[in-house]
């Protein structure tokens, strides 16, 4: 796929509601543990939410984090992790030649909410418009403080992918060290979307807001009694490299990316078109060189939604019709929806299967749909299989689609 | 509002804008940007929380008045009578 280059995973860093480390997040998912609770949200009360709870001042200083976003502060976390987590020489890495590319699924939400209530608490008085407004909430905001924090000159922006944003980072990642236009990428998502009310609010008004007196039960992926999405924070980046210079540095390779697809339905503002899904898991697979029976396990999208769910489960259906060794697992019944997040945090979850050998599960699945019954879906305990490819979708807004497809390293 | 009294205030408001910075050692003849890490945003952060919390309002013109912890004291005690 990626032509005379071969892309690598070589760090990752990341932030769940479920755990802050990738070790932890995965004992989380085997364990079935959701980071799912109840918050208190600004006009309507409580809710459940997925919240994270690393040390924002680990990074940062105070300053720098009132200054910036809570986006920017999961990035800040996530970066550095992932630059720990990959060993790099951090003191001899060319700062020019580093870029930071992240999946967004919205962001501003939050700092021009924060600064109409403000207004609103000094009788309207504009004068108390913030002068911080307009650096927070520029779109690269998260991209640009991870560089401002470890001075890092090469390129960054975020990308606008609504919740396919987590892959459509990473992919923009490799794709910026195809062409050569940085040596190390610092690539995922990141999601700071409970921290507004409007987006909470206009779920419920469409009728897809998760809801449940015990908050771990709320977010009920492919279940017969799903009332919609648990909205969640966090992050996830990736040290990426061209497997050449991570050799040569000896970098411990964590997997290799080997396709992925980004496509657009074209039919709906909200409502998914499984055609179009298949379309991109098929054009992932072909660019990976791969058949669907090559793939040991499907991340699904997966957010809880009604017509969501039914729609990804008969494209998953399709797509694997060949296959009868494929496992089909979700993410999303342990950490809500992670938005801007999701893609990279879930590919995060699953990658060390290539390591433990196990399928983690979906929970949260009181009854399957059987709308959404898929072979081989792995539901509420582990399944063990020598893992050795990964498909991650990750599904947005507007019609955009993206699968995500790594392997286990093999030189 | 006594001159301590603002003292205090500035100080609560600085002390939120900046809360890394060590302020049990300011002087107040000197400089806050010499004594403390503090740029011109932080300035006009400093200017809105009077304006949100205190209701006193510093035109751009009168910015410099609030180099010292001294200068604030007595620019802003007869607007916070």
């Amino acid at each position: 796929m990626a032509g005379q280059h071969r892309i690598v995973v070589t760090g990752i860093g990341l932030t769940a509601p479920n755990g802050n480390s990738l070790e932890s997040f995965r004992d989380a998912l085997l364990r079935g543990v959701s980071g799912v609770r109840h918050t208190e949200i600004r006009y309507m009360g409580q809710q459940v939410a997925g919240l994270c709870d690393f040390d924002e001042f680990k990074y940062q200083s105070k300053k720098m984090r009132r200054r910036g976003t809570r986006a920017g502060s999961i990035s800040i976390w996530c970066a550095n992790e992932a630059i720990e987590n990959a060993k790099l020489d951090w003191a001899n890495v060319d700062k020019s030649r580093v870029g930071v590319f992240l999946g967004i699924t919205e962001h501003g939400n939050v700092e021009t909410e924060n600064e109409i209530f403000e207004m609103h608490q000094n009788n309207l008085d504009w004068k108390s418009w913030s002068p911080h407004h307009n650096p927070r909430t520029v779109a690269n905001n998260p991209a640009g403080e991870v560089t401002l924090n470890r001075g890092i000159t090469g390129p960054h922006y975020t990308l606008g992918a609504a919740c396919a944003g987590g892959n459509v980072g990473i992919i923009a990642g490799a794709q910026q060290l195809i062409l050569g236009e940085v040596d190390v990428a610092l690539a995922g998502g990141v999601s700071e979307s409970p921290q507004t009310f409007g987006i909470f609010a206009a779920f419920a008004a469409q009728g897809a807001l998760a809801n449940h007196e015990d908050p771990t039960k709320a977010s009920r992926p492919l279940c017969k009694t799903r009332t919609g999405i648990a909205i969640s924070e966090g992050g996830a980046i990736y040290v990426l490299e061209r497997l050449e210079d991570a050799l040569k540095r000896g970098a411990h390779i964590i997997c290799e990316l080997a396709g992925w697809a980004v496509n657009s339905d074209a039919s709906d503002f909200v409502n998914p078109n499984p055609e179009r899904q298949v379309q991109c898991m098929h054009l992932a697979l072909r660019r990976a060189g791969m058949q669907p029976s090559d793939i040991d396990i499907v991340n699904m999208h997966a957010t809880g939604t009604g017509a969501g769910d039914i729609a990804e489960s008969a494209g998953v259906r399709e797509a694997f019709v060949e296959s009868s060794k494929t496992y089909v697992n979700f993410t999303k019944g342990h950490i809500g929806h992670a938005m801007g997040a999701a893609g990279s945090l879930e590919l995060a979850g699953n990658i060390p299967s290539f390591i433990d050998g196990f399928v983690h599960p979906g929970i949260g699945t009181v009854e399957l749909d059987p709308e959404c019954a898929i072979p081989n879906l792995v539901l509420h305990t582990p399944v063990k299989c020598n893992v050795k490819t990964i498909l991650n979708n990750s599904f947005g807004m507007l019609g955009i689609n993206s699968a995500l497809i790594v392997k286990r390293y093999e030189s | 509002m006594n001159q301590e009294q603002v003292r205090q205030v500035v100080l609560n408001i600085i002390s939120d804008i900046a809360p890394d910075e060590d302020m049990t050692t300011l002087k107040d003849e000197v400089s806050l940007r010499e004594q403390l890490d503090l740029d011109s945003m932080d300035f006009l952060d400093i200017v809105m929380e009077l304006r949100k919390r205190h209701k006193v309002e510093v035109p751009a013109e009168d910015y410099p008045k609030l180099a010292t912890m001294a200068s604030c004291v007595s620019y802003l005690t007869p607007k916070m009578q």
